[in-house]
């Protein structure tokens, strides 16, 4: 069985980068490149991950990497593709490289989902992974696409008063082969679904939650507990979808199938300073109780049927 | 190999002919034809390359830049609200410094919705880092699009290249042209040879942050690269012309200009109208000449200041318009003589939308600027009424026809 220290050794993700203390990007980029390996071309698009690799002339990133403009993840893959494509016909390659896309849910659900959407219906054969933190944390915590009800925003001063949309389901319906959520409290698991995208053709998309300390206003040093009450609170799923399948993993199957009691979504929330007005007020009771029906909701839609524990 | 075909097709066969291995493109009036024309030859076996159907423009000069990083040789195509489309992805090419050619079939933007011709399309895109060269013919088209490459992938040059050509006037109409085989143009244009790429075996960092104590460096030495292009573009045009023997000019082009007292100054097709002005203008004895200026950027400023010298009058025809200002090519001309002489330079607005431009109007209204009679812009053949106009007092119109309700 793989564990957490058995996974590879050698490092991609360099040290002397200058991202902040506790943060998500670093910790998940060190994981899938252990997964993908040094036959990789990495594609950022702008976000925090950008800026924290450091700067000109230096990198911590040690794999061939093009920082992209905040629209064109999915496109800028297409172009490296095809120029893979291209210079496998010289016969360049013993074996082509992996392409993979690096960018926040900014860059995924809103600006770029034109792009992702072109990439993923042409079946571009890459690997596009969403980090996810719920905001636009690189100009400083505004709200997103992502950004979940109530949570509090520079331009959701009062709580964000929509739902977030659910990426993750978008592109499953593009009928990718490949489509999987990942939360960095579970390193094997996040590590185990970059190798199997890796093992198939096409477009896989993996959307990693990245709970960040400064924008969600949590101590750096919790970053890993609030990635796990995410998903025992249901507000984070963990799953794949294969061949038309969707196969719940990790703690969320063990809620669902009752070997674990989920905890309320108040257990995650009270924990982070983004909902602690929220909680405050009586319109804040009613933001918990829609959070707890979203949760529900999200499983229903996953599995077809409400889960026991409701 | 001899064809006959359009200008959007002749596009489609140099590209072939130039060996390029990737096509990233989303179609627009009136580019169209160049990509399905790409497409048919790829689906065919005719030609080798990667098409890639991106979904909007943005995206094919994303794809564009992203796939000539790889270290192949790329190509796009587009137009107007295309173009003006990618204009963030335009400096992404130029910052990278990838030496992408792109061809942009000149058409004004709306609203109101125009696909006819002009250039406000690419010289809105004037100050990407660019380089644009402006075609008036369909074999130059075919020819200057396989001299873009060698351009632009010269290592002493690597920028993209912006290959203007203009809508309908070139692009939809049939005329014969000679094309090569990928086989002849080899010697002149042989594989791309990136200086860097995305490559695993030696692991590079492109577009990360950086500070203002290098980013000054960074355009500066895009500016040395566009003065370095002009000698470059030089010596493009001259080899091809030992090797194919043709030779449509290099920064500029000119005709009946060396014993010129008058000169028009135009781009791409109009120039070639122009042409006939001036013959029927030397039948009555006047001595003009046309200056036609092919590369846009970089800026053929010694030429024109060489070739402007002891003029008696100067006439720049314009098929765009910096509002506020006037025409672009003008203010550029004038910029380049400035305190050189005391020449008089005036501005003529014509074929904006595709508006016709007769060789008659331009002999007409050439003969009235050298002449002294035209102000310094003049507005072609336009004939603005209060229909056109939008000033307050249009309001008081349509507080007419509320009240009327």
């Amino acid at each position: 069985m793989v564990t957490v220290r058995k996974l590879p050794e050698e490092e991609l993700f360099l040290p002397g980068s200058v991202a902040c203390q506790g943060c998500p990007s670093s910790l998940g980029l060190r994981i899938a490149f252990k997964a993908l390996g040094k036959n990789t071309v990495l594609i950022v698009v702008a976000s925090c991950t950008s800026v924290l690799q450091g700067s000109y002339p230096y990198s911590a990133i040690n794999l061939p990497l093009y920082n992209v403009a905040f629209a064109t993840g999915g496109a800028s893959a297409s172009g490296v593709v095809a120029g893979i494509r291209a210079l496998a016909k010289r016969g360049v390659f013993e074996e082509e490289p992996t392409v993979l896309v690096w960018a926040g849910d900014g860059g995924t659900y809103d600006i770029g989902i034109q792009s992702l959407s072109g990439a993923a219906e042409r079946e571009t054969d890459f690997i596009y992974v969403c980090l996810n933190n719920e905001m636009y944390s690189n100009t400083g915590t505004q709200r997103s696409g992502a950004t979940p009800l109530g949570a509090w925003t520079t331009t959701t001063p009062g709580g964000k008063a929509q739902h977030r949309k659910d990426i993750a389901q978008i592109m499953i319906a593009h009928k990718i082969p490949y489509v999987a959520t990942a939360s960095l409290a579970y390193p094997v698991d996040f590590y185990q679904k970059m190798l199997k995208a890796n093992s198939i053709r096409g477009t896989k998309y993996i959307e990693l939650l990245a709970p960040c300390p400064p924008g969600w206003k949590f101590a750096a040093d919790q970053m890993i507990e609030v990635s796990r009450k995410a998903v025992e609170s249901g507000m984070w799923l963990l799953y794949e979808h294969e061949q038309g399948d969707t196969r719940l993993t990790g703690v969320t199957r063990r809620i669902i199938e009752g070997k674990v009691k989920k905890r309320p979504v108040k257990d995650y929330i009270e924990i982070q300073g983004r909902f602690s007005n929220i909680l405050a007020s009586r319109e804040g009771q009613e933001a918990e109780e829609m959070l707890e029906s979203e949760v529900s909701e999200s499983i229903k839609r996953l599995q077809g049927w409400v889960p026991e524990y409701i | 190999m001899k064809v006959l075909e359009t200008g959007n097709h002749l596009v489609a066969l140099a590209v072939r002919a130039a060996g390029v291995e990737v096509v990233p493109a989303y179609p627009i009036t009136p580019q169209t034809q160049v990509v399905e024309k790409i497409a048919d030859l790829i689906d065919q076996g005719k030609m080798d390359a990667e098409y890639i159907p991106v979904e909007s423009e943005h995206s094919a000069c994303a794809a564009l830049i992203a796939a000539s990083l790889t270290g192949v040789r790329a190509f796009s195509a587009t137009s107007s609200h295309g173009l003006a489309y990618m204009h963030e992805m335009l400096h992404f090419a130029a910052g990278l410094r990838t030496p992408v050619v792109m061809v942009n079939v000149n058409r004004s933007l709306g609203p109101g919705w125009n696909i006819w011709c002009d250039h406000q399309d690419s010289i809105s895109a004037r100050d990407t880092g660019w380089m644009q060269v402006y075609v008036s013919s369909h074999q130059e088209t075919v020819d200057t699009v396989i001299q873009a490459f060698r351009i632009a992938e010269d290592h002493d040059v690597m920028l993209p290249i912006m290959v203007n050509l203009d809508a309908f006037v070139i692009s939809h109409t049939y005329m014969d042209a000679i094309v090569p085989e990928p086989e002849e143009v080899s010697e002149f244009l042989p594989r791309y040879r990136p200086l860097w790429a995305l490559d695993t075996r030696l692991p590079v960092t492109h577009g990360s942050v950086v500070y203002p104590s290098e980013f000054s460096e960074t355009r500066q030495s895009m500016q040395q690269s566009q003065t370095r292009a002009i000698g470059v573009i030089k010596e493009a045009a001259t080899r091809f012309g030992e090797l194919f023997g043709r030779h449509h000019g290099d920064m500029v082009d000119y005709y009946r200009l060396d014993d010129a007292e008058y000169v028009i100054v135009s781009m791409g097709s109009l120039a070639a109208e122009t042409m006939i002005s001036i013959d029927a203008m030397r039948e009555k004895g006047i001595k003009v000449g046309l200056l036609r200026v092919r590369f846009f950027r970089p800026f053929p400023v010694a030429e024109l200041q060489e070739l402007c010298r002891g003029r008696k009058s100067i006439l720049v025809i314009d098929r765009n318009y910096s509002y506020g200002l006037a025409g672009v090519l003008y203010t550029e001309l004038k910029a380049a003589l400035y305190g050189l002489s005391d020449t008089p330079v005036r501005n003529l607005i014509v074929g904006l939308g595709g508006r016709d431009v007769s060789n008659e109007l331009i002999a007409e209204k050439a003969m009235e600027s050298f002449e002294g009679k035209l102000g310094e812009i003049t507005w072609g053949d336009t004939q603005i009424t209060k229909a056109h106009v939008v000033t307050r007092e249009l309001l008081e119109r349509f507080q007419e026809l509320y009240n009327k309700k």
